[in-house]
């Protein structure tokens, strides 16, 4: 009768979230259509220029991938408050900023990753150098958790809000300024053949401080939304 | 009243009251809540009932005024797990069974000694609907499903939000008797409900909710 564990605990949201985000595959695929889609869209505006595409192919795939995250991001409590859920994960004896965390994490898992595996193609459609690729994915592996975090946050800010939808753009967009400006230096820098690991070592602190304070944040802006 | 009332009630509120844009939602109340006692929130529509059982459950702030748990201040941290709380939303996943709705309960709370998901699935009368997703159950069976919670996790005061609404006649007589159990086991109720509730475990106290 004793209260279960921590790990037991995490490890059955985490499990939870998956299993419910399986259940609903197409929500997953959205995102990653989107993101074809546009990377295919961009050489036929442009031209099949390879020197041009190239230029801006690392941009591109990032700008996609972190557009296509927005898509699913508001989604990340919605289901939660409104079927009550979040009220008993309020109420159960463990940490809620913990249970959040693994909120956070299976929400990534479910619609970055895919992001992440299709992200080598679309860098591929638009000419990026092969070379380049591992460091595009490198930044895209910190930038996405990091947009997650602090997209839960804003989410969870907006949570009591009606048609939080539009706030929640605008409050985002100077939060993922410094992630784009860092991941895409990196990718830049690769690119022209400089030292690339700087702007890495800036996305990796900023996660770190992110995967420490976003969920204890996400925690008190939920029991404030709930206390209403 | 079956068990006799230990010296300190096991919630006590004093001069507790709750506003919303400054407007009273309740007036001041005192109630006590012994172990082994079952409370009727009555008041009309919009008398406060849910405000105060959100209150009481942690999911609203106290407005003014003092809880007391067992003769000390209430401290929210030491009590975690305690509460069982019922509510209009049900804090059922859509997508999955109730086998496994119970299953994430009981992780995040723990289980009670020898109750497991699928013989409290059974005692609530949802047996053959297990494994059906919660989506495709009528809303008497969805309240059943949420009702099986209370059976499964541990908890010494349950605050059920209209626990009989949906209920057919015999869902009625289990939550009845789910109540009475759980009384008569040491533990505590407080129960909002604007239909008549025949208890037979001895005359429940009323709290009356006044705008």
């Amino acid at each position: 009768m004793s209260t279960p564990g921590l790990a037991t605990a995490c490890a059955a949201m985490l499990r939870r979230d998956l299993a419910l985000a399986w259940r609903r595959r197409g929500d997953i695929a959205m995102p990653v259509l989107y993101a074809v889609i546009v990377a295919t869209l961009f050489p036929f505006a442009l031209g099949p220029e390879d020197t041009l595409l190239q230029r801006i192919a690392g941009g591109v795939v990032l700008v996609t991938v972190l557009l296509a995250m927005l898509l699913a991001l508001d989604a990340m409590f919605a289901s939660d408050i409104e079927d009550g859920s979040l009220e008993q994960l309020v109420l159960s004896p463990q940490p809620l900023a913990l249970l959040l965390g693994m909120k956070i994490l299976a929400h990534w898992l479910a619609t970055a990753l895919p992001l992440i595996v299709i992200a080598p193609l679309l860098a591929a459609m638009l000419h990026l150098p092969a070379a380049v690729i591992p460091v595009l994915l490198l930044a895209l592996l910190l930038a996405t958790p990091l947009l997650s975090l602090l997209g839960a946050v804003l989410v969870a800010l907006t949570a009591g809000t009606r048609r939080s939808g539009m706030l929640l753009a605008l409050m985002l967009l100077p939060l993922c300024v410094p992630a784009v400006i860092f991941a895409a230096g990196a990718v830049a820098a690769a690119q022209q053949g400089l030292p690339w690991l700087a702007p890495i070592a800036w996305l990796a602190a900023a996660l770190v401080l992110a995967v420490v304070l976003a969920p204890l944040a996400c925690a008190a802006a939920l029991r404030i939304a709930l206390d209403a | 009243m079956t068990a006799t009332p230990a010296a300190a009630p096991l919630l006590e509120a004093r001069g507790l009251s709750f506003r919303r844009q400054d407007e009273p939602v309740f007036a001041p109340m005192d109630f006590q809540l012994h172990a082994g006692e079952l409370a009727l929130v009555e008041g009309d529509n919009g008398s406060g009932k849910t405000t105060l059982l959100r209150m009481l459950a942690g999911l609203l702030h106290v407005g003014e005024g003092e809880l007391h748990w067992r003769g000390a201040p209430l401290q929210r941290d030491a009590i975690s797990g305690e509460i069982l709380f019922l509510g209009h939303q049900l804090g059922l996943k859509a997508d999955f069974s109730p086998r496994e709705n119970l299953r994430v309960a009981a992780s995040l709370h723990g289980c009670r000694d020898g109750a497991s998901p699928a013989s409290v699935l059974a005692r609530i009368g949802l047996a053959g609907y297990e494994d059906e997703p919660v989506r495709r159950l009528s809303a008497g069976q969805k309240k059943r499903a949420a009702l099986a919670r209370l059976l499964l996790l541990p908890g010494t005061l349950w605050l059920l939000d209209e626990p009989y609404a949906n209920l057919d006649r015999g869902g009625i007589a289990l939550v009845n008797g789910l109540l009475e159990a759980h009384v008569g086991n040491g533990g505590a109720a407080l129960v909002t409900s604007h239909g008549a509730v025949t208890f037979h475990g001895g005359e429940p106290r009323h709290i009356r909710m006044h705008a």
